[in-house]
Order: C-alpha cells, then sequence, then structure tokens
C-alpha cells in the first residue's frame, strides 16, 4: 500500500463532487426549495471546484492519461503557482467550500462528498505529494538526412558483419534495438521463404 | 452450425437488451402502480409524481443490487458453466464477459441512484411545505394527521420550520440513504480505469465498501416512513368524496379519519440470494488458500520470466483456462490472475509469470528468479490456488482445421493449447478431429515470451521425429524491428532454421497480410465450410 499516490484518488472523488454539487444546486434552484439561495451557491462552488479539479497532474513514476482538453486548464492552473501545487492548500480550499452547502438538503451529498476529498487531499499532502502539471511532450521534428548512413570508413576488403558488430548482439536471441512501433512494409509481404 | 454462429455474434447484445428491458419493465409497471394505487391517493396529494418516480426508481434499484454481485462470483459461474450443456462455445465465451456485466449493472445502479435522489429530495421538500403554515388545505390536513393520539400520521415530518437536513439525519432512511449515496460514490471513484491502473490497490481495498452499502440497503425501508393508506381504512373511507370534504372528516360517517402504515422493506429480499451466495463465494476461496499447494519446479526463463510448476489435490483443467494465486508472505488479499501453459496431460500445472508490477516482483524476488544463488526448496514462500476458471479454448478439438491467431502476451493460452493439441495428436487411441492447426503469433518484439519460443522449438523436434512435421503451420511476425536487425536477418536468410528463434520456420517481420494469408488456408482446405 505505500505506493498509492493518494492525489489521485483525490483529484477522482473532487471532480465527483463537484459534479454532485452542480446537480444537488440545480435540483434546489430550479425547484425553488427552501432557501434555494444555498442551490445558487452549491452551483458556483460545484463549477469552481470542477475547474480546479478537471486537470489530472502527472503521477511521480510512469506517464499519465490525461483528461481531454485540459491543457488549457493546465496552462491556467500553473499561473496560480503554489497555490495549485500545494495539496494543503486544496484541502481547506475543498473543506470551506463544502460548509455553506451542507445546509441544504439537496447539495448535502456534495458536502460530504467534497469533505471525504478534502480529507484524502490532506493524506497526499502530509505524505509530501504535489501538483505538477503534465507536460506535453514536444513534437519530433523529422531529422533530414537522419536515415542516410555513413559511407563504410574501411576500404575493402572488409570483414563480414559478424565481425564488425558490437559483442552484445548474438545469434541467439533477437538484438536489443529499440522496439520502435509496427512497421509497415514498402513491399508487401508474401509467403515464399522455406 | 449458422444457428451457432448468429447466436454467437448476436449474444452480448441479447443480454444487453434483456437487462435493459427488464429495468424499463419493472420501472414502468412500478410507475403506473404507484400513480393510479388508490391507497396513495393522499400521498400523492403531498407528493405529486415524484412519490412514483422514487419508488419505480427503487424497485430498479432493487433488480440491480441483486445482479451486481453475481458476475464476480467466479466459483458460482464456473459451475454453471460445468453444468450447461446447450451450445457450450457462445455461452462460455459470454461467462467470461463477467466484468464487463459487473460494469454495466453499477452504471445502471448509479443511474437509478440518481433517480431515485433526486425524487426523494422533492418528496422531502414537499413534505416539509405541507407541514408549514402557508400549505393549502388538503395537505395542511393530511399533514396534521397523526398529532392526536389515535391517529397515524402520513407526513414523516412533524413540525412546520425544521430543516429538512435534519429531518434526514433523524430517520433511519435518511442515514442510511446518505451512507449508501456515500458509499456508490466511493466505489465508483476508486474504481475508474485511471485509478485501477495507478494503484489496483486501492480499487481492490475501497471496493470492500460494497459491505457497508448491502447492510445500509438492508436497513433503508426500516423505517417505512412513505405511507399509504390501510386496506381497512380505504374501506371505510371512501377516498374520492372525502378528499373535497377533508375539514369534516371527523363529522361525518363517511370519513372516518384514514389509517396509514408504511410498506415493510423489501430490499433484502432481493439481495439475500446473492449476498449469501458471495458469502459462500469468499468462503471457498479461503477455503482454497488453506489447501496444500506443492511447488514441483521453478524455472528462471530469460527476461524476467519466471515459470512456476506446481501439483495439487483435485485439480483439474483445460487449455486456455486461468488460475489465481495468493502468496500470503507478499499480501493477505490479493490474488492475482495467471493463464495456465501446462497442458492436461501432465500430472503439474504450470504458469508462466512475468515481473510487470509490485506484486509480480515480489513474487519474482521471493522465488530467487533475480539473484544468482538457488533457493533451499523449504525455503520457498507458500502459495494458494483458486480456480481453474475461464471458458476453455476447446473448440479446437471440433473442426478439422483450426486458425488460432494470438498477439503479444495473448499467447499463454496457446501454450496449453499445442501442448494439448499435440498430446491428443500423438495418442493414437484418440480419433482426432483437427488434422491441420495454423497459428499466428504477432508480436512487438519476441525477447518477453522467449519461453513460448522453446516450447514452439521442442514441439518441432518432437513433430519432425514423428514424421508429422505437417500437422502444425505456425508463423511468427515480429512488428518491432530495426535496420540493425534487418541487416542480421538478411545476412542469414539463406539458412536452414531461423537466425531469432532458432525455429525451422522463418520469421516474418511487420504485420501479416491476412488477405493473402486466409485466401491460401481456404485454397488449401476446400471442403470445409468455415
Amino acid at each position: 500500500m505505500g505506493q498509492i499516490e493518494w492525489a489521485m484518488w483525490a483529484n477522482e472523488q473532487a471532480l465527483a463532487s463537484g459534479l454532485i454539487l452542480v446537480a444537488g444546486g440545480i435540483v434546489a434552484t430550479a425547484g425553488r426549495f427552501t432557501q434555494w439561495y444555498f442551490g445558487t451557491y452549491a452551483i458556483a462552488a460545484g463549477v469552481l471546484v470542477c475547474l480546479l479539479e478537471y486537470p489530472r497532474g502527472s503521477r511521480a513514476k510512469g506517464s499519465t492519461l490525461e483528461r481531454c482538453g485540459q491543457r488549457y486548464l493546465t496552462a491556467v492552473l500553473k499561473l496560480l503557482g503554489p497555490l495549485s501545487r500545494n495539496y494543503y492548500f486544496r484541502a481547506a480550499l475543498h473543506l470551506a467550500l463544502s460548509v455553506p452547502a451542507g445546509f441544504l438538503l439537496a447539495t448535502i451529498l456534495g458536502t460530504v462528498c467534497l469533505v471525504i476529498a478534502s480529507i484524502i487531499y490532506l493524506l497526499a499532502a502530509v505524505r509530501g505529494e504535489q501538483w505538477t502539471p503534465i507536460e506535453p511532450r514536444p513534437k519530433e521534428r523529422p531529422q533530414v538526412g537522419g536515415t542516410i548512413k555513413q559511407p563504410p570508413s574501411n576500404p575493402p576488403p572488409r570483414p563480414p558483419v559478424e565481425a564488425r558488430k558490437k559483442p552484445g548482439e548474438e545469434d541467439a536471441t533477437p538484438a536489443g534495438g529499440p522496439p520502435g512501433g509496427p512497421r509497415v512494409n514498402p513491399i508487401p509481404v508474401t509467403d515464399e521463404v522455406v | 452450425m449458422m444457428g451457432c454462429w448468429v447466436l454467437n455474434e448476436s449474444l452480448p447484445i441479447i443480454v444487453v437488451l434483456l437487462w435493459l428491458g427488464m429495468n424499463l419493465y419493472l420501472f414502468m409497471v412500478t410507475f403506473r402502480w404507484y400513480e393510479e394505487e388508490e391507497s396513495f391517493l393522499y400521498t400523492r396529494v403531498i407528493l405529486g409524481s415524484t412519490l412514483a418516480w422514487a419508488k419505480a426508481s427503487a424497485l430498479c434499484l432493487n433488480f440491480n443490487c441483486m445482479l451486481i454481485l453475481l458476475p464476480v462470483s467466479r466459483n458460482f459461474i464456473s459451475f454453471v458453466r460445468g453444468t450447461s450443456a446447450c451450445c457450450r462455445g457462445p455461452w462460455g465465451r459470454q461467462l467470461d464477459k463477467n466484468l464487463k456485466f459487473h460494469k454495466l449493472v453499477a452504471y445502471g445502479i448509479a443511474v437509478s441512484a440518481a433517480i431515485h435522489i433526486v425524487a426523494h429530495l422533492f418528496n422531502l421538500e414537499r413534505y416539509h411545505l405541507s407541514q408549514s403554515e402557508e400549505a393549502p388545505g388538503l395537505p395542511a390536513a393530511l399533514s396534521k394527521l397523526g398529532n392526536s393520539p389515535n391517529e397515524s400520521y402520513l407526513n414523516p415530518i412533524r413540525t412546520a420550520g425544521t430543516n429538512p437536513v435534519i429531518e434526514l439525519l433523524t430517520t433511519i432512511a435518511g442515514i442510511t440513504g446518505l451512507v449508501l449515496s456515500l458509499a456508490l460514490i466511493l466505489l465508483m471513484t476508486s474504481s475508474t480505469e485511471f485509478i485501477r491502473q495507478v494503484s489496483y490497490e486501492l480499487f481492490w481495498y475501497t471496493h470492500h465498501v460494497f459491505i457497508i452499502f448491502f447492510i445500509s440497503l438492508a436497513l433503508h425501508g426500516a423505517g417505512r416512513i412513505v405511507r399509504g393508506q390501510t386496506p381497512e381504512s380505504l374501506l371505510l373511507h371512501n377516498v374520492t368524496f372525502c378528499r373535497n370534504h377533508y375539514d369534516k372528516w371527523h363529522a361525518v360517517a363517511q370519513c372516518p379519519m384514514p389509517r396509514f402504515s408504511g410498506k415493510e422493506p423489501s430490499a433484502w429480499k432481493w439481495v439475500l440470494g446473492p449476498v449469501v451466495l458471495y458469502a459462500c463465494e469468499r468462503i471457498i476461496r479461503f477455503w482454497r488458500f488453506q489447501q496444500e499447494v506443492v511447488i514441483t519446479k521453478v524455472i528462471s526463463h530469460p527476461s524476467g520470466v519466471l515459470e512456476l510448476r506446481m501439483k495439487k489435490r483435485d485439480f483439474t483443467m483445460a487449455p486456455g483456462q486461468y488460475i489465481f494465486i495468493q502468496c500470503p508472505a507478499i499480501s493477505l488479499l490479493e490474488w492475482h490472475p495467471f493463464t495456465l501453459t501446462s497442458a492436461p496431460h501432465e500430472d503439474f500445472f504450470s504458469v508462466h509469470i512475468r515481473a510487470a508490477g509490485d506484486w509480480t516482483e515480489a513474487l519474482c524476488e521471493a522465488f530467487g528468479a533475480q539473484g544468482q544463488d538457488l533457493k533451499d526448496p523449504c525455503s520457498l514462500p507458500r502459495l494458494a490456488v483458486d480456480g481453474p476458471f475461464g471458458a476453455a479454448l476447446t473448440d479446437v478439438f471440433h473442426y478439422p482445421a483450426s486458425v488460432c491467431i494470438a498477439a503479444g502476451i495473448g499467447v499463454t493460452p496457446f501454450a496449453a493449447l499445442l501442448k494439448s493439441l499435440w498430446h491428443k495428436c500423438c495418442d493414437s487411441q484418440s480419433q482426432l478431429k483437427p488434422s491441420k492447426v495454423y497459428f499466428y503469433w504477432i508480436c512487438r518484439d519476441a525477447r518477453a515470451f522467449e519461453w513460448f519460443a522453446d516450447l514452439l522449438l521442442s514441439l518441432e523436434t518432437q513433430m519432425s521425429e514423428q514424421g508429422k512435421a505437417h500437422f502444425l503451420s505456425y508463423r511468427i511476425f515480429l512488428t518491432g524491428w530495426d535496420e540493425d536487425q534487418a541487416l542480421h536477418i538478411a545476412l542469414h536468410w539463406d539458412e536452414n532454421t531461423d537466425v531469432i528463434t532458432g525455429l525451422k520456420q522463418k520469421t516474418f517481420y511487420g504485420r501479416p497480410n491476412w488477405d493473402d494469408e486466409f485466401k491460401q488456408i481456404a485454397y488449401s482446405h476446400p471442403s470445409c465450410h468455415h
């Protein structure tokens, strides 16, 4: 259990809580329940929480799957600096946002969910986790002339390939070359050998 | 045959439509009942049609909560698979999609729960409004029922001016409802695909919140706060007449005070069976955990693959099945699935495990795969095995020619299948239907599955010894290759054995040209219709 990144779960929980707050708020406002103005507050708080939690932070190790279209919000969050990075702040913010919604029945579920998210963020903060934005990988520009091999440096006669190859690449196991993705054959593969 | 094919393709759709249809049917029937039922007329005066919405979605919830535990009772599924005889193939494969069905039912629960919660939010608000001073005549009169000693109440909110939140938190239904919704949300947020990849343990441990879910579900209706008129009261109290004369109820003979009662809770009746079944399932797992597993051989293959050969009493398997393994020394609660790579005729069963995560790395280390020194057999950690599960790949034995296609890690079940096929073929007593098996294996790089190439090599030697070299025709496609490899391969093209795998059949590079392959197979087997 020591490897769990709590912030990842806290993020999912907080996003869900934001959506539930918005839903509860809409029900209360549309139905004009008693004290429905708490409902409008819940919608606003829910939207804020969703915007804050939508960009997923990157994991400590391994790659992280981005949420669709989160780049723009990531840019905004990066501007906030420590306010978005620090999980203590997030825990406190979620706790504060959840309190007013607790007075209205329609939004109480959102409140409790947000409080739980706040607790998980607190746990993540205590364990030293931080929100780091997922940086987009720089697009690899095709290098001109990269596939042109150098002409042989020795004049003929040259020793066979095996003697020239590095000792690591031997017969029985395939060469430890980079497993570059599936290649499309330039000519169609036909079954002619053996 | 054609019928089986149609069934094969359409079975998943049929199952989903059946489930959806059942949900809609239950919803409609209940909705209509609550909208038209006379005993609930007075309740509808206060609540409107949100009563019917809440009750109809409650029935869907009961139905789905009953179903949700069934797909994850894997021993029960194996039992069903073993006893059903009709159209084995398609039903067996359908049973393999149990987790997909579990997720579908979970979404169904989420949707029904959302409808139920919103409907009850309106209900509570309307109960609250009916109790206030501004309430119109009939609802106000109905809400006052229950204030005198002999009366039964209709409106569960008894005082005006309270906050509905307080009302929620002082009723069993309210508290259990809140706990249920919370449990459901926690279950769902920790089960997203992302979280399962980040930390499977978090998903698995949090998922046990379902215990709290089912307990709360059983208790949810115990308060009986949503009430209808009792049958005796309906006989005495003419609702259609009396509803317009509510101010004269205690005076007029036709309208004695109506009496109300709540329905007894029914959720526990729906879920009791599956809960007991699942409890038995966990007991079986625990019992299997106690059973002794003898490790007969530990083989360390290159590229971090560990082969474990084991024996267990009364263990029978079919090719293509998988087992769950637990290692108490590493974790007491985790069971991990591995495909069986041995064939049924062998006196042991084996799995090949690759170190690809916390648990598998710990296992490989515990069995001494990483280090150079040999481990003392007595110091090997104890293992527990549950299974075997899964649909068997036995269809191959029923057709004269079969084409098996495996990609990457999917080749593991074929190890068992090929061994089993070969054994049946060599066993002169059995009349075997398959005379030709085509096997395709598409792999990014063969390093991770070198152990499988070894198996193919030994099969090849055995086949040529027995003079049955044409029984199995296999093609290996390596899709990840670079220029150095290509150079190396081209230079050794004319040799007898393949330079990468050492097999007689040459390895191909890139993806297969399926049109050509299928054309060739169809051409070689003109009498077979498939």
